[in-house]
């Protein structure tokens, strides 16, 4: 097996944990050599990458640009024929892991969770249908893996070691997207990754004026409010109130969602939570099995008996 | 402008999914289809982006639910709705593929799709066909504004950071979140249309040649592996306490 090529994910000059995460994974698979790409200035954290045999490092901007970063990464793997190629399944990977795929014609597998390296082959397994259903998919390499983040462990995945170095120019591209700045969000009223107790609302809660229920709640737990995205669509909810992908990531001491269905997106952002308490209607909904504890039943009638009862 | 909005029907996930009998794929006989929700997003998007001489076109693969969801997108506003026909497609390298003969018939100047699907298991529409077409492409968008020929996105990243990208168009976007929630259409509204307009038609001649994967399993993962259920609230309020939450 000709080795795997992880393509380190960085924002704000620091590598993100999918980054590690795709380390560890590497590493567990045994196919050989590991390189890392990293890009601009990123190369100088080298170091921290010590599961790579070696750090190919990308000159160009340390500004994720769908068209130069997708250009490098091309350029690292026509030179260093990879028979597996990791990309982060987040927002910057969607638009690195396909044009790279649909350039070299690769197969492409989104949204893994695992990998397993037969000798002839990998078995992918995809979390689809809002991680209600597992899907493996078997293919030969060289093939691009796109990995959801916290499924792999980053702190085993994070080794401080001297790799080798190297570097690529960045090839030329049409210069058709131009990276303009960086936004940082708004701060809320409350930074929900400090707080210790969360109630997290979902689309099941069916509308803005019923989210008081969870405010009453919440009142008699001494907990914040947090919350699923659809609610920060809808405008009833502050984005500094949203867990999981394109919101925060939250470690309280518990977490207790009502009517959330646990979409892979949401439970990155909260599977780490100490205890976890889920309540939902449909005894399938994903959110069960990250759960410590589940109620299967209206989320009104639980918090209406449940505020009673705490009174 | 010619703004073209590419909508797929996926299964509903509020049903309960279960597995065919080869193990390979979903059982969709009882099964309830719906508009992908990102899609509808991004429909919203070009709806609030056109202005009055502008065109938005929506597109869709033939087959079940494809009038359902090109009546309601001309319900909404849409100026024409085509329907691709000839050949049916697998997975996201063959939507590409198909999306990718019409639109080069077309030559819009901005194509617009939701950010993914619940089953894109090789990947996601926009960012692929884009590649595959040679058109820049950003998705994770929740923010667009066009100014000539150029787009000015705002893509999302992890912890509520954005990033602003200036697009030369035409461009592909993959749409996370309309600036506005997507409007309602009524059923009456829908019916007129399905007497009063009818659906373009385009023959698609090539499907491409496959993920170069092969579902091997489908599986339910394994519910509730360590979720101890509860079923009265006494036990519930008995665990808060254990917890030293009240
Ligand atoms: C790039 C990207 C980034 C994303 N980032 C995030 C993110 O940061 N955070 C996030 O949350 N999502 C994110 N999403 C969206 C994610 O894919 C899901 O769409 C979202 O998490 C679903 O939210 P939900 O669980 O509240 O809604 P749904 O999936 O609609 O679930 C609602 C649940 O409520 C239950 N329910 C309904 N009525 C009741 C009732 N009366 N009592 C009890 N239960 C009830 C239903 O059974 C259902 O399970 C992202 C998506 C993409 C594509």
């Amino acid at each position: 097996m000709a080795g795997t090529l992880v393509v380190c994910e960085h924002l704000a000059g620091k590598f993100s944990d999918i980054t590690f995460e795709m380390l560890d994974l590497a590493n567990s698979l045994g196919t050989g050599e590991i390189n890392a790409l990293t890009f601009g200035s990123m190369a100088e954290n080298a170091g921290e990458l010590g599961i790579a045999n070696k750090v190919i490092s990308a000159s160009c901007s340390n500004d994720f640009n769908p068209e130069t970063y997708s250009a490098a990464t091309v350029a690292a793997i026509e030179s260093t024929s990879p028979d597996l190629i990791l990309i982060a399944s987040t927002s910057m990977g969607y638009d690195l892991a396909n044009p790279v795929a649909a350039s070299l014609d690769l197969p492409l597998v989104a949204y893994c969770t695992g990998i397993q390296n037969n000798g002839e082959d990998f078995v992918c397994t995809s979390s689809l249908y809002g991680g209600k259903m597992n899907v493996s998919s078997k293919v030969s390499g060289p093939v691009v893996a796109m990995v959801l983040s916290g499924t792999h462990d980053a702190d085993s995945g994070r080794r401080e070691g001297a790799p080798s170095m190297s570097e690529i120019a960045a090839p030329a591209t049409d210069g058709k997207i131009r990276f303009k700045r960086l936004i940082e969000p708004e701060p809320g009223d409350v930074d929900i990754t400090q707080s210790e107790i969360l109630i997290a609302v979902g689309r099941g809660i069916g509308s803005k004026d019923d989210i008081e229920v969870a405010e009453e709640l919440a009142e008699l737990l001494n907990a914040d409010i947090a919350c699923s995205r659809p609610l920060v669509d809808a405008g009833w909810m502050e984005k500094s109130r949203q867990v999981g992908k394109s919101g925060f990531k939250v470690k309280p001491k518990l977490y207790i969602t009502l009517g959330i269905s646990g979409a892979p997106e949401h439970i990155e952002g909260m599977k780490d939570s100490a205890t976890i308490i889920a309540i939902n209607s449909d005894e399938n909904a994903p959110i069960f099995d990250v759960a410590h504890y589940g109620v299967v039943e209206d989320l009104f009638e639980v918090c209406e008996e449940l505020i009673e009862e705490l009174e | 402008m010619k703004i073209a909005v590419l909508l797929k029907w996926v299964p509903d996930l509020v049903e309960e999914l279960e597995v065919d009998d080869d193990g390979t794929g979903l059982d969709t006989e009882d099964l309830k289809f719906k508009l992908n929700e990102f899609d509808d997003h991004a429909l919203e998007e070009a709806l609030l982006l056109a202005g009055d001489d502008d065109e938005v076109i929506a597109l869709a693969m033939g087959g079940e639910g494809s009038e359902k969801m090109l009546f309601t997108a001309l319900a909404k506003g849409a100026t024409r709705a085509i329907r691709l026909t000839g050949s049916s497609t697998e997975g996201t390298t063959g939507l590409a593929t198909a999306f990718s003969q019409v639109l080069e018939a077309e030559s819009c100047d901005l194509i617009l799709t939701g950010v993914q699907s619940v089953d894109d298991r090789d990947g996601q529409l926009g960012p692929f066909m884009a590649s595959k077409m040679g058109l820049p492409c950003i998705s994770v968008v929740s923010e667009v504004s066009l100014s000539g020929q150029t787009a000015s996105v705002m893509k999302e990243y992890a912890g509520g950071m954005m990033a602003e990208f200036e697009v030369d168009l035409p461009a592909v976007l993959g749409i996370q979140a309309a600036r506005e929630t997507p409007r309602y259409a009524p059923v009456s509204k829908i019916r007129q249309m399905q007497q009063t307009s009818t659906l373009e038609e385009f023959s698609i001649t090539d499907t491409g040649t496959g993920s170069g994967s092969t579902v091997s399993g489908f599986s339910q993962p394994e519910g509730g592996s360590g979720a101890k259920m509860i079923s009265d609230i006494e036990e519930l309020a008995e665990l808060l306490n254990g917890l030293g939450v009240v």
